[in-house]
């Protein structure tokens, strides 16, 4: 693709842009350009569902035997064996998308101060709000997003792969798809992902200020000063208010969004919509403490954003 | 209309004075220079007047406050910070792409018309081309952008002497149409003295010597001068001398040229000879005040 350069400007198709920037295509184009940069925000959730995909396909070598025992089984437990699997194959996809928000968040406003390209940025008519909100968005939305589709179209390859699998060794898999709720699942998985993103909005708020301010090495400064108030507390008042804070902070969610009923002893399964519990979440004092907190860490990031120079 | 204007423009950082009170007005269709040793404050007075960082003074740039009014002013201003800032990953088709979604100025055919006559391709990442290709793309980006005020702060810086001469010989024939103003540090100062309209020295914070070219080509002479007629021409009281040869460089400020003709060849001093001068000079009252 190359335009000669003799051709008259004016015969160029005429260009879809308008001539004056809307308020959300620098904003749009700044997520883009993340996006660009950070191939590892679509390629590693792409990598661990295909990871996911393998693993349990090759599980259903064992599949036509697991349904023709099923009847065997204790009735209240058949549910359970049936849509496990497909259930738990969104989580890691999921929860690999948490991980590589929290790296890209520790490097965003980083790196462009590192290799100086911040320069560049900003001779464009871009402003430093649109800029780290751009780059909040990445955790907060745009990855969010990723890990819920990706899910869920695992989720249906699966099913399809599994139900092929049962038809070519003659079990009918019609209880296979009446134990699977296409609707209630990707509910329950949409509403934990977004009780998630929120209560941890913080976190990311905290590592995206810590990487406009850091000088070297964001991860040290994002964890160290937190350990640091933890031991100072434990030792002068041997206190570990600030340590259940944080581990608050981390584990909350679940307590704060759903009705975990005990199972078996330890870990409790979500698979009902009555354990969902958006109401008894949204008045929970943690949940504003903690999105006022992300849009002061925000504020400041773009605070500091402006003022700081190239490393 | 005064593009830049700066009164009393000043920067510390920590204890150390970057710019000590800056006076400049630049006009509108102007291109100046800004000469100066290292750690002058060369790089501080273009950030200052880019907005990218804080001051004290009084500075308005196109009528707007940098600090304040920065978003806006990136509309109208272009500049190249230094050659190395192009980020590394993008790839020449997404940072068009970019330009042209966030940038109400920027004109993506001239851009392409300009990288058509380079041998950068589209599908290139800017750290697989060589340093004069990352300028030549820097240069046709900003050449695309149309603004009212370009800064470049040593956009050559590394480069060989080819690429120099193509950078600023498609500045002035694709770029420059008086009604642009361009602001540029170098160190490569002759190789921009017939692009220049007008040049400031700056040294230690301060303006030197601020003149336009034409002044510059009617006050400042050079005359070369035979070991015979040295002691004659000492006595015209020249601001600089320096040997070449067995024979005396003479600068003056002011001289009659008839006068100087008749002690030896006469010609315009190149401005690096003018800063040689005028920075010697600097630099022996400094060491005067400081004895």
């Amino acid at each position: 693709m190359s335009t000669p350069s003799n051709v008259p400007l004016d015969s160029r198709p005429p260009v879809v842009a308008p001539p004056n920037t809307a308020a959300t295509r620098p904003m749009y184009w700044s997520i883009r350009r993340e996006l660009w940069e950070n191939r590892s925000i679509t390629i590693a959730p792409l990598a661990v569902a295909a990871l996911v995909l393998f693993g349990v396909l090759i599980s259903t070598i064992g599949l036509p035997r697991k349904m023709r025992t099923l009847p065997t089984l204790d009735p209240a437990r058949q549910h359970a064996v049936v849509v496990t699997p497909y259930c738990m194959a969104p989580a890691p996809i999921i929860l690999t998308t948490f991980l590589v928000g929290i790296f890209y968040s520790l490097d965003a406003l980083y790196g462009e101060r590192r290799d100086r390209s911040i320069l560049f940025w900003k001779s464009l008519p871009v402003s430093d709000l649109t800029t780290v909100l751009s780059k909040a968005s990445i955790p907060l939305v745009v990855l969010p997003l990723i890990g819920f589709t990706l899910g869920l179209v695992v989720q249906h390859i699966l099913l399809l792969v599994s139900t092929a699998v049962l038809l070519g060794n003659g079990v009918s898999p019609a209880r296979l798809w009446a134990e699977f709720r296409f609707f209630q699942d990707p509910l329950v998985t949409f509403y934990g992902l977004t009780v998630h993103v929120l209560w941890f909005a913080p976190i990311y708020g905290w590592l995206l200020l810590v990487s406009a301010w850091a000088r070297r090495t964001p991860v040290l400064w994002a964890a160290l000063p937190l350990l640091g108030v933890a031991i100072v507390e434990k030792l002068a008042l041997n206190t570990t208010h600030f340590a259940s804070l944080l581990r608050y902070r981390v584990e909350g969610a679940i307590e704060e969004a759903f009705v975990v009923k005990p199972q078996h002893g330890s870990v409790g399964i979500i698979d009902q919509l009555s354990q969902l519990d958006p109401a008894r979440f949204l008045s929970t004092p943690g949940l504003w403490i903690g999105l006022a907190l992300a849009a002061a860490f925000l504020a400041a990031a773009v605070r500091l954003r402006r003022h700081k120079e190239p490393i | 209309m005064a593009c830049i204007e700066a009164r009393g423009l000043r920067k510390t950082f920590g204890t150390t004075v970057a710019l000590d009170g800056v006076d400049l007005r630049v006009e509108e269709g102007r291109i100046l220079g800004i000469i100066g040793p290292n750690g002058a404050g060369k790089s501080t007075a273009l950030h200052a007047f880019l907005g990218l960082i804080h001051y004290q003074g009084e500075l308005k740039v196109l009528g707007r406050d940098p600090w304040t009014e920065r978003d806006q002013l990136m509309s109208d201003v272009a500049f190249i910070a230094d050659v190395a800032v192009l980020p590394r990953w993008i790839r020449v088709s997404e940072v068009l792409d970019y330009l042209a979604g966030v940038h109400p100025r920027f004109d993506r055919g001239k851009a392409e018309g300009f990288l058509a006559k380079t041998g950068i391709g589209r599908a290139s990442k800017v750290r697989e081309l060589s340093k004069g290709m990352v300028t030549q793309l820097h240069l046709a980006l900003v050449m695309a952008v149309d603004a009212r005020l370009l800064v470049l702060d040593e956009p050559t810086l590394g480069l060989d002497i080819l690429f120099r001469k193509r950078f600023y010989d498609s500045l002035l024939n694709d770029y420059f149409d008086r009604r642009r103003t361009i602001v540029v540090t170098t160190h490569q100062i002759d190789e921009i003295q017939d692009v220049l309209t007008d040049f400031v020295f700056v040294d230690r914070g301060r303006i030197v010597l601020e003149c336009s070219m034409e002044a510059f080509e009617a006050r400042y002479l050079e005359v070369i001068v035979n070991p015979e007629h040295a002691g004659a021409a000492r006595a015209l009281r020249p601001i600089h001398e320096r040997q070449l040869l067995g024979r005396s460089i003479l600068l003056f400020d002011g001289a009659d040229r008839r006068q100087l003709a008749a002690l030896g060849d006469v010609r315009t001093p190149g401005i690096a000879d003018l800063f040689v001068a005028v920075m010697g000079r600097e630099a022996g009252e400094a060491k005067g005040a400081a004895a």
